[in-house]
């Protein structure tokens, strides 16, 4: 018991907080050195590849899933857990405070960095609801408490802003991990590539690629199709992008008519229950094979960007050609398998195959034919983008040869069959998704930036004065004042009060004629007394 | 206008230069002058009863005399006359017009652009520096015995500026269509706006350390010093040995304190408006791309400063160490991440 609770103090002492706060910076560093699988698959799968000796020990210690880890979790975690230790009992002192009165003067106000005295003319008892009064009217908390030994003391206090700042700040950050939790809980996200002129609608069998939030069933996504019409971009004469503009129409209730919208980079659609966002682009070449028996195959095949200039590499697979009337299969096959390389404007270099701007100014379609058994039968996943490179080194697909094509030319291959090139249409990626943490966490993040200005920018301060009655009938006051925070402009701020308090201060052991100098009377001639009591 | 905005950078650059030499010379020869003289007088430590600790003792601020009638500005406060004097006056005057070039160079850049010259890495540092420029003249309005860290301020200056024009220059052109927000407006200047404060909040915190280095390795004799008796030099070696000509050690840990509370919200809403703006732009507000880990990086140490200053048991040169570090994050940010991300794709160079 006695551990547990020492481990508890532990946790939630400050310097505990800042070690993890050290630990939290350190352990976010490695997810900017590997390749993240929340970031970009590919890039891990590639590194795995190009170390096989590092990766797998790399994997297990969740090099490649940082932000998921146990131990970044653990680190976040202990943090928040030691930081709602922390904030409960200051919240609880807060709120005590803000209701107690200011704590009475300490018994030396000489001591504290600022202090002085003056005489005035009023008893103690005018004296100090004067004094009360002047800080109440530059809304200072105050209490007036008088003594038995006939003192008077008014304490006050300002700057609880500063400790309310503070706490929402703090509990602002709570209330963004409780966002990112729901966000990930309740939250879906599913990537997919639409070609012009195609429609996809919300379920999970339409996406490439989706990951589902722990508490969400992927047969209840919001029911809507979002259908591709024309997709443009522009580009600057360096070939650097200057405008997506993707024309879209969607239907969010079965049996409503469409509506339309411009989906842009920044400008997502936005609909009930999810966004989709135009996340890439790219060229989809349609070709058309006519076989040897007369049959012929129309296919448009998006091809994926390699560079910038957008040379597209992709792969059309023909697995039902060269069949002949009346039968299933032939053996061997002679399935007819291309692979292209595809320039929007071709190198004019001949047998450099980039693409030298991205846009279709002079569009060459490079096509490599391969015949035999594309192994789509063997049950194996396939790549779409690719051949099988087994089936090649076995010796089962053969290569029948290359050829370069102009949008509308054709090639007439060995057995007779024609591959026609009949131009490209655009394709686009979306994501899809839906976060229901956003919300908050943009709520949170506000009151994270109000908490923390709130929190930088007050100050918390206190002064005292003592008034201690004077022979002549009226009073002694000692003030003092201390900031208990940075605050360079408190030196003026305590001049001030003590301006307002008036009077004069007293000669050494001499009660001269200062009594007439009321509490009202003020003037900046009490300023330059301030610091000389001071040293 | 392209080609005026990028000879404009070199004339700030030139004349940034010019201005650190300016401060190099009351820097360096100027010790026994009346710099020194404000620098050099001990800080007098007032022990606060029922004070906190860390709370203000507020006699001790050489920076800004106590007495606000005291004519601290043409006084003897002000670093003074003197053939070295006029040599810092040169650089503040300098580093001003340095400045209005250096707008210029902004302005011309972002009329040959056709749009806010906030598009991509060298237009961010120019912005940067300029903000950094702006923040050091106006602290120096406000407190001219700061004024030998100006050869620090300019040395700085001219090293990015430098940089930026050599290395990262890019011709003017409009915005890629992900930048195409009224977010970029919002979120870049103020990540650029907070750089430059956490940057010239970097200069009293790394100056802090050395003058601590210097304090201590000069012994107590030299807090009597008050005088024109400096301690000599070769007692300290480099970079403590800078340290004779700096501001009282308190004063700069108490600046760089508040030059970061004031840029730390500053970089806070640089990160949330640039999640925001993710979000709309790429589907979600946060995807650790390794620009947003390093500024959650930068974020975290700079509230682990923050928070070290708050604690009464962490001493203020561990405090300022945490700071220090908190800036080599946000270089790493700017530079190396930048180039890694833009030149190197596959992670290469980790083998």
């Amino acid at each position: 018991m006695r551990s547990v609770r020492a481990f508890w103090r532990w946790l939630t002492s400050m310097r505990t907080a800042l070690v993890l706060l050290l630990v939290l910076a350190i352990a976010a560093v490695p997810g900017s050195i590997f390749p993240q699988r929340a970031v970009s698959r590919e890039a891990v799968e590639k590194y795995i590849d190009e170390h096989p000796d590092l990766a797998p020990l790399l994997d297990r210690l969740w090099a490649f899933d940082v932000y998921a880890s146990p131990w970044f979790s653990a680190v976040y975690l202990l943090l928040f857990i030691s930081l709602v230790g922390c904030l409960v009992p200051r919240l609880r002192q807060h709120l005590a405070n803000l209701v107690k009165p200011p704590p009475d003067a300490p018994a030396r106000l000489e001591r504290l960095p600022h202090s002085t005295t003056r005489e005035v003319g009023q008893g103690p008892t005018e004296a100090a609801q004067t004094i009360r009064l002047a800080l109440r009217r530059s809304q200072w908390r105050t209490a007036l408490r008088s003594h038995a030994d006939g003192t008077v003391t008014v304490a006050a206090e300002k700057g609880y802003l500063k400790e309310t700042g503070n706490l929402l700040f703090h509990f602002a950050l709570l209330s963004l991990l409780v966002g990112l939790a729901w966000g990930a809980w309740y939250g879906w996200h599913g990537n997919r590539l639409v070609v012009a002129g195609e429609e996809f609608c919300n379920t999970l069998q339409q996406y490439d690629e989706y990951s589902l939030g722990a508490r969400t069933s992927g047969d209840r996504l919001p029911p809507f199709c979002v259908t591709l019409h024309d997709f443009q971009a522009e580009f600057l004469d360096t070939g650097q992008p200057a405008r997506y503009v993707a024309d879209v129409s969607y239907v969010e209730d079965l049996g409503e008519a469409p509506r339309s919208w411009t989906l842009q980079v920044n400008h997502p659609l936005r609909l009930s229950g999810a966004n989709v966002y135009l996340i890439g682009h790219g060229y989809a070449p349609v070709l058309r094979y006519t076989d040897q028996y007369g049959q012929v195959f129309t296919t448009t095949v998006p091809f994926l960007p390699v560079d910038g200039m957008l040379t597209s590499e992709g792969v059309a697979k023909f697995p039902y050609a060269n069949v002949p009337p009346g039968q299933t299969s032939t053996d061997p096959p002679a399935q007819l398998g291309l692979t292209g390389v595809y320039q929007p404007t071709a190198n004019p270099e001949p047998g450099v195959p980039a693409s030298i701007f991205p846009a279709e100014r002079d569009p060459v379609l490079t096509l490599t034919a391969w015949q035999g058994d594309l192994g789509l039968g063997s049950g194996a996943p396939q790549s779409v983008y690719a051949l099988d490179q087994r089936q090649i080194a076995l010796g089962r697909l053969t290569q029948v040869g290359t050829e370069t094509l102009r949008p509308g030319e054709s090639w007439t291959l060995p057995d007779g069959s024609t591959v026609e090139f009949l131009g490209t249409r655009p394709w686009i990626t979306v994501s899809v998704r839906h976060d229901p943490g956003q919300g908050l966490m943009l709520f949170g993040a506000g009151a994270v930036l109000v908490g923390l200005m709130v929190s930088l920018s007050g100050k918390r301060r206190r002064v005292w004065a003592r008034i201690r009655p004077a022979d002549d009938g009226g009073s002694l006051i000692t003030l003092g004042g201390l900031a208990r925070t940075e605050y360079p402009g408190f030196a003026d701020e305590f001049a001030r009060v003590v301006a307002q308090v008036g009077g004069a201060s007293p000669p050494e052991r001499e009660p001269a004629g200062v009594s007439n100098a009321g509490v009202r009377e003020r003037g900046a001639s009490a300023r330059p007394g301030v610091d000389e009591a001071k040293d | 206008m392209a080609e005026l905005s990028d000879t404009l950078l070199l004339v700030a650059a030139v004349i940034y230069v010019a201005a650190m030499l300016g401060y190099l010379v009351e820097f360096a020869f100027g010790t026994r002058g009346a710099v020194a003289r404000v620098a050099m007088r001990p800080a007098r430590e007032l022990v606060a009863v029922g004070a906190p600790a860390g709370g203000g003792a507020f006699g001790v601020d050489i920076v800004s005399p106590v007495q606000p009638d005291r004519p601290e500005r043409g006084g003897e406060a002000t670093p003074g006359p003197g053939r070295t004097g006029v040599a810092g006056a040169i650089g503040v005057a300098l580093t001003a017009v340095g400045l209005a070039v250096h707008v210029a160079v902004l302005v011309t850049r972002g009329m040959a652009a056709g749009r806010v010259p906030w598009g991509n890495m060298y237009e961010f540092v120019v912005t940067l520096t300029a903000v950094f420029a702006l923040g050091w003249l106006v602290l120096l309005a406000t407190r001219p015995s700061l004024r030998p860290l100006g050869v620090f301020v300019t040395g700085a200056q001219a090293l990015l500026l430098g940089f930026a024009g050599l290395v990262l220059t890019t011709p003017a052109a409009p915005l890629m269509p992900a930048l195409q927000s009224v977010w970029l407006k919002i979120h870049v200047s103020a990540a650029a706006a907070a750089s430059g404060l956490l940057l010239l909040a970097f200069v009293p915190a790394a100056l802090y350390l050395i003058r601590t280095g210097y304090d201590a390795r000069s012994g107590p004799a030299a807090d009597e010093s008050a005088g024109d008796e400096a301690p000599a030099p070769t007692a300290v070696r480099f970079p403590y040995s800078l340290g004779r000509a700096l501001p009282a050690a308190d004063s700069l840990e108490r600046l760089a304190f508040r030059l970061h509370a004031f840029a730390f919200p500053i970089w806070t809403l640089a990160i949330i408006c640039g999640a925001i703006w993710a979000e709309s732009a790429w589907g979600r507000y946060w995807g650790w791309d390794p620009k947003e880990t390093w500024s959650f990086i930068s974020w975290v140490a700079y509230a682990a400063y923050l928070h070290a200053r708050a604690t009464p048991s962490v001493k203020r040169t561990t405090a300022t160490w945490f700071a220090v570090a908190a800036w080599l994050t946000m270089l790493i940010n700017l530079y190396v991440i930048n180039f890694v991300a833009v030149g190197l794709h596959s992670y290469a160079g980790l083998d």
